[in-house]
């Protein structure tokens, strides 16, 4: 299952460096949400630094329904999943490389977001350097959820629409321990259970995506 | 016999119904500090338990029973959809009626407490599952999709019962037992709790009875036109 995994984290990723999906249109979108939080919260800079936090996690949540999408839609080209059961890949093995690769991207996601937040909102630099590895969980967690559901919407034929009406419930618990973690580690605090809810959540839908992974690509 | 509970399981849960309203309405005293607001307590409770345990739970139960290979059958997608289906009934009244609660009890319609936000989203993670069931999709893949989504919906269902506990929000904790298994209610306030569950129970199986019978008869339809347009195509073919 874990040579399946990195095979398939590395596929994804080649084709990620060759398409560039994620630089022209994911990171755009995502820097895009953070300034428009930004203008709608006006210029005072202690509105902005309170709600720097929320505003972070909304626009990874909403970047990574596309990049979710995005990894999905790999999957869905003619023939792609055909050849994948012909080489015989374990299903588990499919999911969690689907879903390393696209915790990695949505790292680099996050961390040009940070950045985001550094010029923007004006937060404090050691702070947000401090809440990186509760941000590391959360893109875990995300990576699984997404990874799931994009395979659950794939080749409905309503998928652009369908996915986020699904997972962004889903990643409602994602977006609360990530914002109050990251809130009360910016306050100069720890993210205390905050990041053991993310842990929590990571483990659980990475657990379920490898079970039920295989039942859904026999329905594609 | 199965025909004698599929006869008497809807009179019997109206009988109780009935007998809810007219002691949570008549019989029982109004509480020392919520006042007659207290009635709908009789009624709240017993929804939630339905909705957010009973029906995700039976929902997530068929699911699996489908998705394993030894017992797949399509009765158990249509029994989890018709538990998802009247799940979304019981959700949405559960926070309809703790809203009419919440206004006069907390001063708002809603507040941001983790119980009602988790609620909530189960609601719409399962009008997401109605949702994907209405995609075109062929029975079998639309079966196996919805049974992944009703198994993902049901994860919500342990972070709504620990919520109060995680969060400390402004919802109560257990209503009838206390964590040392002793009643926190007494007397008619009790029995009137408890005859709610029950009753709200059996309207939650007569109405997934009744949606399954239908869905069911639905798929049936199905097959018998199905059967028909290839005769027909048959027929066209020979002559």
């Amino acid at each position: 299952m874990w040579r399946d995994a990195v095979l398939v984290a590395g596929k994804d990723l080649r084709i990620e460096l060759r398409s560039r999906v994620l630089l022209w249109q994911v990171v755009p979108f995502g820097v895009l949400a953070l300034v428009l939080f930004a203008l709608a919260l006006g210029p005072s800079e202690a509105v902005l630094r309170r709600g720097a936090p929320g505003l972070f996690w909304l626009a990874l949540l909403l970047a990574s329904v596309l990049a979710a999408s995005r990894s999905a839609g790999i999957e869905s080209d003619e023939g792609t999943r055909g050849t994948v059961r012909l080489l015989g890949l374990d299903a588990g093995g499919i999911f969690l490389g689907k879903a390393a690769a696209l915790a990695l991207e949505l790292c680099v996601l996050g961390a040009v977001l940070e950045l985001g937040l550094l010029v923007l909102f004006h937060v404090d630099a050691a702070r947000l350097a401090a809440s990186v590895p509760l941000a590391a969980l959360a893109v875990v967690a995300l990576a699984a959820v997404g990874t799931l559901y994009g395979a659950l919407v794939s080749g409905t034929g309503v998928s652009s629409t369908l996915l986020p009406v699904l997972v962004l419930p889903a990643l409602a618990p994602v977006l609360i321990a990530g914002e109050r973690g990251t809130a009360a580690v910016l306050a100069g605090g720890g993210p205390g259970r905050w990041a053991v809810v993310l842990a929590v959540m990571a483990v659980v839908y990475g657990a379920v995506g490898v079970v039920l992974y295989g039942p859904l690509e026999e329905t594609a | 016999m199965t025909r004698l509970v599929d006869r008497a399981l809807g009179p019997v849960a109206l009988l109780l119904v009935v007998l809810t309203v007219w002691l949570g309405l008549w019989v029982t005293p109004p509480d020392a500090t919520q006042g007659d607001i207290v009635r709908l307590l009789y009624l709240h409770p017993a929804l939630a338990t339905v909705g957010i345990y009973f029906a995700t739970g039976l929902a997530a139960l068929a699911s699996a029973l489908y998705l394993w290979p030894r017992t797949r059958a399509e009765r158990w997608d249509q029994l989890a959809a018709s538990a998802v289906e009247v799940g979304v009934v019981f959700l949405s009244l559960t926070l309809v009626t703790g809203s009419l609660w919440g206004r006069p009890a907390w001063g708002v319609w809603w507040t941001w407490d983790a119980r009602l936000t988790s609620t909530a989203l189960l609601d719409v993670l399962f009008i997401g599952y109605l949702a994907l069931r209405r995609v075109p999709a062929d029975p079998h893949v639309r079966a196996r999709r919805c049974a992944v989504l009703a198994l993902l919906a049901a994860v919500d269902a342990p972070i709504v019962h620990f919520s109060v506990q995680w969060w400390n929000g402004l919802h109560q904790g257990a209503t009838v037992l206390s964590a040392g298994f002793h009643f926190k209610v007494h007397g008619s306030m009790l029995w009137t709790l408890l005859l709610s569950m029950l009753a709200m129970t059996l309207v939650f199986a007569w109405m997934v009875l009744r949606r399954y019978q239908i869905a069911a008869r639905e798929a049936a339809s199905d097959e018998v036109e199905l059967e028909a347009a290839l005769l027909e195509r048959r027929t066209e073919g020979v002559s």
